[in-house]
């Protein structure tokens, strides 16, 4: 077996497979490992939202001025994941219209369209807003899908060469004298362990980009800050929405998908527990009323779920909630830094500027290994988004509508590749989200998918109102069709999912969700017979 | 701290537990594979048509709006109702195809057909001109035309009946719908004689129109709600002016008076919506509760009569009401079908495209009333007898025919 690479990226976010990406496509060999599945950290637990900027224009210039060209840029390479939503920063009686200005003269400074509009024309363009406001602004907020923009990125990377390596973990790295030569990794499939060697390992781990780097000896000191979420089950709101006021806890909702989502919170954590994120009663309360002042009807809306991320924020000043710590880009070339060669670690940013991130981290790669290639990510599409939505709906006319803008919607340009001819393969798996056999069975294909719940990040099964009821058993009996394992794998893989859905709804299990969760417990253990599996005790558990 | 303490949303869908009962009870989904079921084209459509409304499946046309799915829903979901206001809200906003303005506009209609009604109801009979209205109207040529009558029923009640009534100690206002004025003025007279013999005068409203139920199911919605705000005044009339209840012979009419307008046509009526009743269960209650009694012929012959149970009839729960008038009757024998849809449901199935789905929704249903041994079908829903005179070999009338047949 080949193990020898140009590059080792450790860390399957948004960031490592854009780094995969950029570098697949300046010809480097690349090898991604990822301990669990992509998107699974802070990627995969934000809020989905296409920043403008202008949440930082007042506070951190550099910032916002990263976010607008980045906003941008996404929007033309990544269309598929994106929603051209637009953004109010709205001005509630209890703020004060002063920073409206203040706020506006910011993001024009950044490069950021803000258009100060009629407290009623907010209204008329969403209806769902606080009808007390007293000021707006419009801005080019949107929404992104972190899930499909990795799972595009490693698609391409992949095409063009990069190896990606799920569910292995880097144990160690390799060291020879004062250079880094490669990595020791623990396959949780095979239970093996495996050496890889490479030119450069980039660390982006994250918030674990601390643990890694401290393999090496190193002290990158992060903050770890954890910010809760709420999902309510629909679409409450069609522009984001946010306060216009110093960024604070819980003023941004977003629209993703079919669901609408509430954030953020920011306490730190220690790092002992970054692996454990529970959404705690207080966070949810605060959630709920801050919520309720950007838009009253959250008050009656039906929630889905509440998460929580992880931030991985570089400390650059002492301030111990991390809420003004910089969100800019940090990227560490160890051998300058630290005396070690073969080893950077590219952290700070965020979603929004993950590509950029990748730009910065591949240059360096470049630079280190004498390559003269110009980054291209910010021109060439990501698969899926070649074409618009509305040329790839004439392509799949034969599908039936609402599957096929939902497939679109995910798939974007890819949706061709789904197969959908006949009622067997339009058959729905998760009806709540629209998906169908053949697209359960394209992302088995083509996506890495190992197991429910990275099925789950690929397609929206069991992401919609019955979190599972009705397509976990379905799911997993397309699974067990493609690759056949033995009855108790397939059913632990049951158990997980579910109880994974369950971790979500329990914070805010009241109402028609706990009636639901309780009614997805009857079938599975009743009709399934999973009665037997850990899935009872652990819910017991978390009731 | 008041945070969601009261999580029941204006979105009624979000009750849903996606249980799927209401699937398994819709007539349309049995038969015909294009239409996705309520639970797919209600509470989870209509999740992805506040997404975008270009979720928005023209497949919804194929429900009936029966609202059985809101009969079996146990989380009461406004199953059917979500459908209906999202063709309204996001179907096609301009419905001018020549046959649901014919079919829809009963009254319009109505009032054309029933002076030529021999000449009509000849021609609409010929097998030539139902091929026409076939091929260019999309009418199913199989479908057998209700006849309509010579001179309706308002004409002969300002001629033969308004003058008496008055003299009568109560008095009751009677909404008689398009099927009575056009087609079955007799059920109209029949009403009077039941009501006369009770001791109640029976008025009509100061001005009635079509309840609207085929203008809704056909897109005309404004003409709908036109047409509901002229009702709903004429009913305010009779019940705070005129201090009468409102009663109908027709258990739809009845149903979208009472609920649709609210539900659909956002037409308030909850000042006097306990006021709009059904004919026969305002009867059985004056029987029942006030005594009130009728005399009945002794000498008629023995009947055996199978009531069938029409969708609106189910929805309200009122079946039990005529199912225990027809039971008052000496010599009937009542047997109750299964309550199923049988498949009419109004306009729908007289329309080309729905009629093979119509036939076989009602399959069952011909089929147990020609295993009933029954002498004739009794139901409160004149498309229903409609659909069962046409697709069995037994004749339909209506509770308050067969009663008033029989009265002393």
């Amino acid at each position: 077996m080949n193990n020898t690479y140009d590059v080792i990226i450790i860390g399957g976010g948004a960031t490592g497979a854009g780094i995969a990406r950029d570098c697949s496509l300046r010809g480097i060999k690349a090898l991604l490992l990822e301990r669990s599945d992509i998107s699974t950290g802070a990627t995969g637990r934000n809020h989905g939202l296409l920043h403008s900027g202008a949440r930082y224009a007042v506070t951190d210039h550099e910032s916002a001025q990263e976010c607008i060209r980045e906003n941008m840029i996404l929007r033309r390479i990544a269309a598929h994941c994106v929603e051209e939503t637009d953004g109010l920063f709205i001005t509630l009686p209890e703020d004060s219209l002063e920073y409206q200005s203040v706020f506006v003269e910011a993001c024009r400074k950044a490069g950021i369209r803000a258009d100060v509009i009629d407290p009623e024309e907010a209204i008329r363009l969403e209806p769902s807003v606080n009808r007390t406001l007293i000021g707006a602004v419009r801005v080019p907020d949107g929404a992104i899908d972190p899930f499909r923009l990795t799972s595009s990125n490693i698609l391409d990377a992949k095409t063009h060469g990069a190896e990606i390596h799920t569910y292995t973990e880097v144990t160690e790295l390799l060291r020879e004298q004062n250079r880094i030569i490669g990595v020791k990794a623990y396959n949780h499939h095979t239970k093996e362990e495996e050496r890889y060697y490479a030119q450069v390992v980039i660390n982006a781990g994250g918030i674990w980009g601390h643990g890694i780097a401290a393999k090496a000896g190193i002290t990158v000191n992060m903050l770890p800050a954890k910010g809760a979420l709420l999902i309510f089950g629909h679409r409450v709101n069609h522009m984001v929405l946010n306060r216009c006021r110093k960024p604070a806890d819980a003023d941004i909702l977003v629209p993703g998908d079919t669901i609408s989502l509430i954030g953020t919170t920011s306490s730190k954590v220690p790092f002992d527990q970054v692996d454990n994120m529970v959404v705690t009663p207080d966070e949810v309360d605060l959630l709920l009323r801050e919520g309720e002042k950007l838009s009253p009807q959250l008050a009656q809306t039906r929630i889905l779920r509440a998460y929580a991320g992880v931030r991985p924020l570089v400390a650059s000043d002492d301030d111990p909630s991390g809420r003004t710590v910089s969100r800019g880009i940090v990227l560490l070339d160890h051998a300058t830094r630290d005396g070690i060669e073969g080893f950077i670690t590219i952290t700070g940013g965020k979603l929004m500027t993950y590509r950029l991130m990748a730009e910065w981290a591949t240059d360096l790669v470049c630079k280190k290994l004498s390559i003269d290639k110009k980054c291209q990510t910010a021109e060439i599409p990501l698969p899926g988004s070649a074409e618009s939505r509305e040329e790839v709906d004439k392509k799949l006319h034969g599908k039936p509508v609402v599957q096929r803008r939902s497939t679109i919607a995910r798939h974007g340009a890819l949706a061709v590749e789904i197969e959908g001819n006949d009622s067997y393969k339009n058959s729905l798996v998760c009806e709540c989200e629209e998906v169908s056999i053949g697209e359960i069975e394209y992302a088995m294909e083509h996506l890495a998918v190992n197991n429910l719940v990275d099925l789950r990040r690929r397609t929206r099964v069991g992401m919609g109102t019955c979190q599972g009821e009705l397509c976990a058993c379905r799911a997993a009996g397309l699974m067990g069709r493609k690759d056949p394992v033995c009855a108790r794998k397939a059913k632990a893989d049951l158990a997980n999912f579910l109880n994974e859905r369950w971790k979500g709804m329990a914070p805010i299990a009241w109402g028609d969700t706990l009636r639901e969760s309780e009614y997805t417990t009857w079938i599975y253990e009743g009709v399934c017979g999973l009665s037997d599996q850990e899935v009872i005790t652990e819910k017991t558990a978390a009731k | 701290m008041n945070i969601q303490q009261n999580t029941v949303s204006e979105n009624n869908f979000e009750q849903c537990i996606k249980c799927t009962i209401c699937t398994v009870y819709c007539p349309v989904a049995a038969v015909n594979p294009d239409y996705p079921g309520p639970k797919q084209a209600g509470p989870d459509g209509e999740r992805l048509r506040l997404k975008k409304p270009d979720f928005y499946d023209s497949a919804l046309k194929y429900c009936l709006n029966c609202k059985r799915c809101e009969v079996a829903c146990p989380s009461n979901v406004r199953i059917g109702d979500i459908i209906q206001a999202a063709r309204i809200k996001y179907g096609p906003q301009r419905n001018t195809s020549l046959r649901n303005f014919v079919l829809s506009n009963t009254d319009l209609v109505g009032s054309l057909a029933t002076p030529l009604a021999p000449i009509v109801n000849t021609a609409v009979a010929l097998k030539p001109v139902r091929m026409v209205m076939d091929k260019v109207m999309a009418i199913d040529h199989r479908r057998i035309f209700p006849k309509y009558a010579h001179g309706t029923f308002t004409t002969w009640y300002r001629k033969h009946a308004a003058a008496q009534q008055a003299a009568y100690p109560k008095q009751v206002a009677y909404f008689h719908g398009c099927y009575v004025n056009y087609n079955n003025p007799q059920l109209g007279k029949d009403l009077l004689r039941i009501m006369n013999a009770l001791g109640y005068g029976v008025q009509l409203l100061d001005k009635e129109k079509c309840c609207g139920v085929a203008l809704i199911s056909n897109g005309l919605y404004k003409q709908a709600k036109r047409q509901a705000e002229v009702n709903m005044a004429s009913i305010r009339t009779a019940v705070n002016g005129r201090r009468l209840d409102v009663i109908t012979t027709s258990s739809t009419c009845t149903f979208t008076l009472r609920d649709e307008y609210p539900h659909l046509l956002q037409l308030e009526n909850e000042d006097v919506r306990d006021r709009i009743e059904l004919a026969t269960r305002y009867l059985y209650r004056l029987i029942r509760e006030n005594g009130a009694k009728l005399k009945f012929r002794e000498d008629a012959a023995p009947l055996r009569v199978a009531y069938h149970t029409p969708c609106h009839m189910e929805k309200m729960g009122w079946e039990y009401y005529s199912i225990e008038l027809l039971r008052m009757i000496p010599g009937v024998e009542v047997t109750v079908l299964d309550s199923q849809c049988c498949g009419i449901a109004g306009t729908y199935g007289f329309k080309k495209e729905n009629y093979a789905t119509s036939q076989a929704i009602g399959e069952p249903l011909f089929r147990q009333i020609e295993a009933s041994g029954a002498d004739l079908v009794a139901t409160d829903c004149e498309t229903c007898k409609w659909q069962i005179e046409m697709s069995t070999s037994k004749p339909c009338e209506h509770p308050l025919h067969i009663l008033a047949s029989r009265l002393a």
